[in-house]
This record gives structure tokens, C-alpha cells and sequence, in this order.
């Protein structure tokens, strides 16, 4: 019994590292429309951006943490101003190509530049070794993950649903046209949530940068996963994201006790179930199925 | 909102296409004259740009040059081969890309002999070409056994390690005390030779393996996988992940805790890995080394070389590639041709000894036996200058290295 809560745990931890990972992805999808497939590289940045800036400046985990993803925004604002705005008017076809092929170039780049066998990382500092509660332990950097990442959630929900700008926002997406005729510069919120939704990938990254490899490919196969977890939750919602995150992570923990030659495929099972019985996903809105 | 359902039908399907488009990765494998065509061509056919690229890659072919540079200064104006060029391509691991390659090589670059060829798919597919153009092929960076057993042949010789040889390395640790086993396997053709060779040789030197655990492949969450193979109490942990997967296990094993309560031992490690990574997330790990450079006077002498022309350490494929560039030269010499058949003819059954083979043996099946090495990562605090990162707990002799001579095989 003791090793079922054990891998409950676990699976809960992962899963709300994979909320946060997955959140800027329904952030952008729901506000812009965008299927970002670069959400992948971006995350791979952030982690690669943190070991450089570790190697080249000395700069550590808690300050990367907060620098990181500012510059991932800028990154994001900078990738919205030159490439996506332009395709935005036209069928999500070419922005989801597009974000592909930006994805395969900053792989690519970083390849390039930082070989491909990986680049060292510090364990953070204070955020060593293990909690132990009775038979129970867990790495202590799990549990902040964790922690962490449900607290970015929540930020992210109250901003969206309770403040003003979350309200134009939603609004500038829902009704772009009577919005304009409110006097509400619609266009005005657009590059400012994507680059909030790259920024979010990069904190994904900083945050894996202690516990995964840091290599050009990290994010190719994680993006798979988080495609499953915004399509499970309903594209675009963020309540969806962390409970489909949740999801996930437990499928995934289950599967690696019980059937370990299954725990990946039971994620792809659960995400076809799922679209079978609600084909906008647990929390999507069904009109948009 | 049309707009979004599209977006949300390519998400799906996207998602599924690209689940089934990763399923398909895979891990770490002369006439009658004196010298045809005037010349003797030494072709390396290796990983140039991918995740190969550093445990060999472009520093094997300045350690091939290296041997040509050797020979040509032992013997001088006496040298059978007075003209000899280097060549290189990069097969990006692919089997059907290196057989491609590989036929080039001979047929139009008039390569005399192919080196190196890591990814087991593709030296098996080099292996094939090397007999139906009677060439040699010296396989360095491959690890399937399979070249000298179902697939050998009269022009293939495997240098520096097989999977049964990591297996019986790593099993030599039962008699240090590591008695209870776990393995962590990546379910892919390299991660189940592996399983099954790691299990056999445990057994055989006494030891139990309690649990096997496959794992998808590539895989970035091991935290349960870990807990699993923990929950028996094992005394050693030993998982088969290479790459980006290897690092992935490592730091989600030291986290866990695990560290303090059972050794990690790695199935195959190259020295590039411990750099990549830093030698504190590897230390007390366990592997079995082909060779390392700071192992005695004689090493580090080449090593000191190789470090002049590359600024780097040398990895041990990088060791095994200049052997079997300058034991196939001195062949030639013996030979004083470098016809195929000759050349195989004083290699076989030869004892060899150079920088890379101690007490080395070129066996029936052209399995090129030697000393092998049980190693340990060093602490940081162990660590006197860099790549001074392993320590050799055992020797094992050649004779105990290696399985017998395969059945399946007959030249």
C-alpha cells in the first residue's frame, strides 16, 4: 500500500511539472488560435539558456528562474512581431507549420553551437536531497516542482478570469469585433500573450534543467506529451491543462510500476479515450469540437 | 470559432502522427600487385554531426591519421605502404545511408579498408558490403555481437567491445560485493541485447537479477522506474540508457536518494558522457571501460598526443580506431601487399599488443579480445586535472572478457 502512495506522489509531481509545461500552450492557443509546435524548442531553450548563462556568467538556479523566462518573453514578443502575426489572418494550417519549422531551426541552431552531448547543470542550491514523511520519501527538488508549478497555475487562472486585462483579453478573442467596438485595441493584446506563453515554456525549461537532460532534442519528445495533455484537458483551457497535467502524470507513474512497457503508450490511450467520449476534451468548450 | 476546432483537430492528429513517427528511433554499433592503385586508402566511416559525434566522430580520423604518421616513422624508406591517405564520411547512423557510403568508399574512393562504424544497424549493413567486395572492415564503435556471430565473416573483425564484454565487466563487480541486481532497460533491440547479456553474466558470477524493468525509449521521467527497481533493496542498480536518456536517468537517480543506498553501474559509458554531464552527478558510478587514458605512462603518452592535435582526451573508440588503423598497416608491412586475403591471413589468430590492446588476441571468430576494465567515476574532489575522472577497480583478463567463440559463426 505504502508503494501505491508512493507512486501516487510521484505521479502527482510529475503531473504538475506537465501542467506548467503544458500551460503556456493552451494560453496561446486560447487567446491567438496558434497550435504552437515550437512550445517544444522554447522549453528546450529555457533549459539551455540557463546552462549557458550558469557556465558563461555564474548566473544560478533562483535568479535564472525569474531572468529566464523574461527573456524567453522577449524572445516570444520578437517571434510574434516578425513571423506569427503575419499568418494570424490567414487558415491555422500555416501557423502551425511555421512554428514547426522554427522549432526544427533552433534545434538546429543549438546543435550547432553546444554539440549534442548535453550540458552540465548544478543542483540548486537548498533544494537537495529528500522529504521523507513515515515510509514515504520524495526528492525535495520533486516537491518544489510541484509546489512551484501549481502556484504559477493559479497566478496564471486569477489573471486570466479575475483581473481586468485577463477580461480584455478573453474578450478580444471571444468577440474580436464588438470588443473593437468598445474601444478595446484588440491587436494590442496579442504579442504581449504570446510572448507570456513562450515565456511560460521557458520557465518549463529552467525548471528541467536540474532534473533532465539539457540537450537540442529534450523538448522534441516532451511536446508530444504536452499535446496530449492540452488535447486530454480541451485546447485552450487552462483549468484543462492542470487537470489533464494531473492525469497524466498518474497514467504515467502507474504505468511505470505496473506496466512499465506501457507507461508511455497508456498516456496516448487515455488521450484517445478521452477525445472519443469529448472530442473538445474534458474542458473544452463542445462548440468548438 | 471554425477556426479553433481545425486547430484542435491538427493538435490531435499531429499529436498521434508524431507518437508513431518516434517509435521508430533506435540507440547506440587488391589484385596481385604489391599495393593496388600505388596507394593505401583508410576510409573512417563514422557519426560526424550527431549524437556519436563526440565519443568519436572527426577525432577518430585525426587519431587514424595518427597511426599512418606512426608507421610511416617506424619503418621509413622500408615501409610497404609509402603512399597513404585518409578518408572520411559521415553515415548519421543509418544503415541504409553507411551501406551507400561504404560502397562508395571502396568502389570509387578505392578504400582499402573501412573503420569505426558505430550504431549496430549500420556496421551490420558495412559488414555485408566488406564481404560481397572482399575489403576489410574493422568494426570500433558498434556493440551488437552479432558481427562476430550470425553475421561474421572473412573480412570483418570487431576491435573494442561487445555487449557481452560490458556484461561480463560489469558483472565482475558480484565478487566486490554487489550480489542483488536490478536492471532498467530501454525496450529497444540494444537495451534487450543488453538485458539479456547482463543477466546471463550476473548469474554466471553468482549474483541474482531481482527485477527487470523495460522502459519506453526516449523516455524523460524514470522517477517511478527508479522507486521500482529500488523497492527489492538491490546492492546495484544497473540501467542501459544511453544519450540524453542516460542524463536524464543519473539525475533523477541521485535526486531519489538512491545514491547512498545502492551503486549505480551504467552499461555503457563513454568517457565524453561523465564529461558532458560533470563528474559529480556520475560519482561512485560503475561501468565497464575498453580503455582509459590516464590508465598508465604509456597511455597517457598517446593520450598527451592526441590531446596536442584535438585539445581534448582521448574516449577509448578513439584509442581502439588508432589500433586498428596501425595493426591493419602492420599487417600490410607483414604482408607486403595489401591484398584482402593477405592481409586477413596476418591478422588471424595474431597476439597483439599496442597502446589500446593489452595482451590483445585476434580471435576465430575476428573478435579482437583484450584486458578489459572495471572503472568508477571519482568524486569531484578526486579529480586532479581535467578528464581525470575514472578509477580502475579491476583488471579483467582478456580470457575473462569475452564470451567464447560464437557457435553461429563460420567464416
Amino acid at each position: 500500500m505504502s508503494a501505491f502512495i508512493q507512486y501516487t506522489l510521484q505521479g502527482l509531481a510529475a503531473g504538475g511539472f506537465y501542467a506548467l509545461a503544458a500551460l503556456g500552450l493552451a494560453v496561446i492557443f486560447g487567446v491567438l488560435g496558434v497550435v504552437n509546435f515550437a512550445h517544444g524548442a522554447c522549453y528546450m531553450l529555457g533549459a539551455v539558456v540557463s546552462a549557458v548563462l550558469l557556465d558563461v556568467v555564474g548566473l544560478h538556479f533562483w535568479p535564472a528562474l525569474v531572468i529566464v523566462p523574461i527573456l524567453m518573453f522577449l524572445f516570444g514578443v520578437l517571434l510574434e512581431r516578425v513571423f506569427v502575426q503575419w499568418l494570424l489572418r490567414l487558415d491555422v494550417l500555416y501557423n502551425f507549420l511555421l512554428t514547426f519549422g522554427i522549432a526544427l531551426v533552433l534545434v538546429d541552431l543549438v546543435k550547432r553551437r553546444y554539440g549534442v552531448s548535453g550540458l552540465p547543470y548544478e543542483q540548486p542550491a537548498g533544494l537537495r536531497g529528500q522529504l521523507h514523511l513515515g515510509s514515504l520519501s520524495l526528492p525535495t527538488y520533486q516537491v518544489f516542482v510541484f509546489a512551484f508549478s501549481m502556484l504559477v497555475c493559479v497566478l496564471v487562472w486569477l489573471l486570466l478570469t479575475r483581473t481586468r486585462i485577463g477580461m480584455i483579453v478573453r474578450a478580444s478573442t471571444e468577440e474580436p469585433e464588438r470588443t473593437r467596438a468598445l474601444g478595446i485595441n484588440v491587436n494590442r493584446w496579442v504579442t504581449p500573450v504570446f510572448g507570456f506563453g513562450i515565456g511560460l515554456a521557458g520557465l518549463a525549461g529552467v525548471l528541467a534543467a536540474p532534473f533532465r537532460a539539457i540537450t537540442a532534442d529534450m523538448g522534441g519528445n516532451f511536446v508530444i506529451i504536452l499535446f496530449a495533455v492540452v488535447v486530454i484537458g480541451g485546447l485552450g483551457s487552462v483549468l484543462g491543462a492542470v487537470v489533464a497535467g494531473f492525469l497524466v502524470g498518474l497514467v504515467e507513474a502507474y504505468g511505470q510500476a505496473y506496466a512499465s512497457s506501457f507507461s508511455q503508450i497508456a498516456i496516448f490511450v487515455l488521450m484517445a479515450l478521452v477525445i472519443l467520449v469529448r472530442p473538445a476534451g474534458l474542458f473544452g468548450r463542445q462548440e468548438t469540437a | 470559432m471554425a477556426r479553433k476546432t481545425k486547430s484542435a483537430a491538427i493538435a490531435a492528429c499531429m499529436t498521434g502522427a508524431l507518437v508513431l513517427a518516434g517509435c521508430g528511433g533506435g540507440g547506440p554499433s587488391a589484385g596481385g600487385g604489391k599495393i593496388s592503385d600505388d596507394k593505401v586508402v583508410l576510409a573512417v566511416l563514422n557519426d560526424q554531426s550527431g549524437v556519436y559525434k563526440d565519443l568519436s566522430g572527426p577525432n577518430s580520423v585525426e587519431a587514424v591519421k595518427m597511426a599512418v604518421a606512426d608507421y610511416q616513422k617506424k619503418y621509413g624508406d622500408k615501409a610497404v605502404a609509402s603512399d597513404i591517405e585518409v578518408i572520411s564520411a559521415d553515415h548519421q547512423n543509418k544503415p541504409d545511408i553507411a551501406n551507400t557510403k561504404a560502397q562508395e568508399m571502396y568502389d570509387r574512393q578505392k578504400a582499402d579498408i573501412i573503420l569505426d562504424v558505430p550504431t549496430s544497424s549500420a556496421a551490420l549493413a558495412v559488414a555485408g558490403v566488406a564481404k560481397q567486395k572482399k575489403k576489410l572492415f574493422i568494426d570500433v564503435g558498434a556493440g551488437t555481437t552479432e558481427l562476430t556471430g550470425a553475421s561474421c565473416n572473412k573480412y570483418t573483425f570487431h576491435w573494442a567491445y561487445d555487449t557481452a564484454m560490458l556484461a561480463k565487466g560489469a558483472a565482475s563487480q558480484v565478487k566486490n560485493g554487489g550480489k542483488k541486481w536490478s536492471l532498467v532497460y530501454p525496450d529497444y533491440a540494444f537495451g534487450q541485447d543488453m538485458n539479456k547479456s547482463f543477466t546471463s553474466a550476473i548469474k554466471e558470477g553468482g549474483g541474482t537479477v531481482q527485477q527487470s524493468i523495460p522502459t519506453p525509449f526516449p523516455n524523460d521521467n524514470f522517477a517511478t522506474f527508479i522507486t521500482k527497481a529500488a523497492s527489492s533493496k538491490p546492492d546495484v542498480i544497473g540501467t542501459m540508457a544511453a544519450g540524453g536518456d542516460l542524463i536524464n536517468f543519473v539525475k533523477q537517480f541521485n535526486q531519489s536518494g538512491m545514491r547512498d543506498k545502492a551503486t549505480l553501474a551504467v552499461g555503457l559509458m563513454f568517457i565524453t558522457d561523465i564529461h558532458s554531464l560533470g563528474v559529480d552527478q556520475f560519482a561512485g558510478t560503475t561501468f565497464t571501460d575498453a580503455w582509459y587514458w590516464n590508465f598508465d605512462k604509456k597511455n597517457r603518452e598517446w593520450a598527451d598526443r592526441f590531446k596536442e592535435k584535438t585539445d581534448t582526451r582521448p574516449s577509448f573508440a578513439h584509442a581502439a580506431n588508432y589500433s586498428a588503423a596501425l595493426q591493419y598497416l602492420e599487417a600490410v608491412q607483414r604482408a607486403g601487399t595489401d591484398d584482402s586475403d593477405a592481409v586477413v591471413g596476418e591478422l588471424e589468430g595474431k597476439k597483439l599488443n599496442d597502446v589500446f590492446l593489452r595482451d590483445g588476441e585476434v580471435r576465430a571468430d575476428h573478435n579482437v579480445i583484450h584486458d578489459t576494465y572495471l572503472a568508477e567515476v571519482k568524486k569531484k574532489s578526486e579529480v586532479n586535472e581535467p578528464w581525470d575522472y575514472e578509477k580502475i577497480i579491476n583488471t579483467i583478463p582478456a580470457a575473462d572478457a569475452y564470451e567464447p567463440v560464437s557457435k553461429a559463426c563460420s567464416l
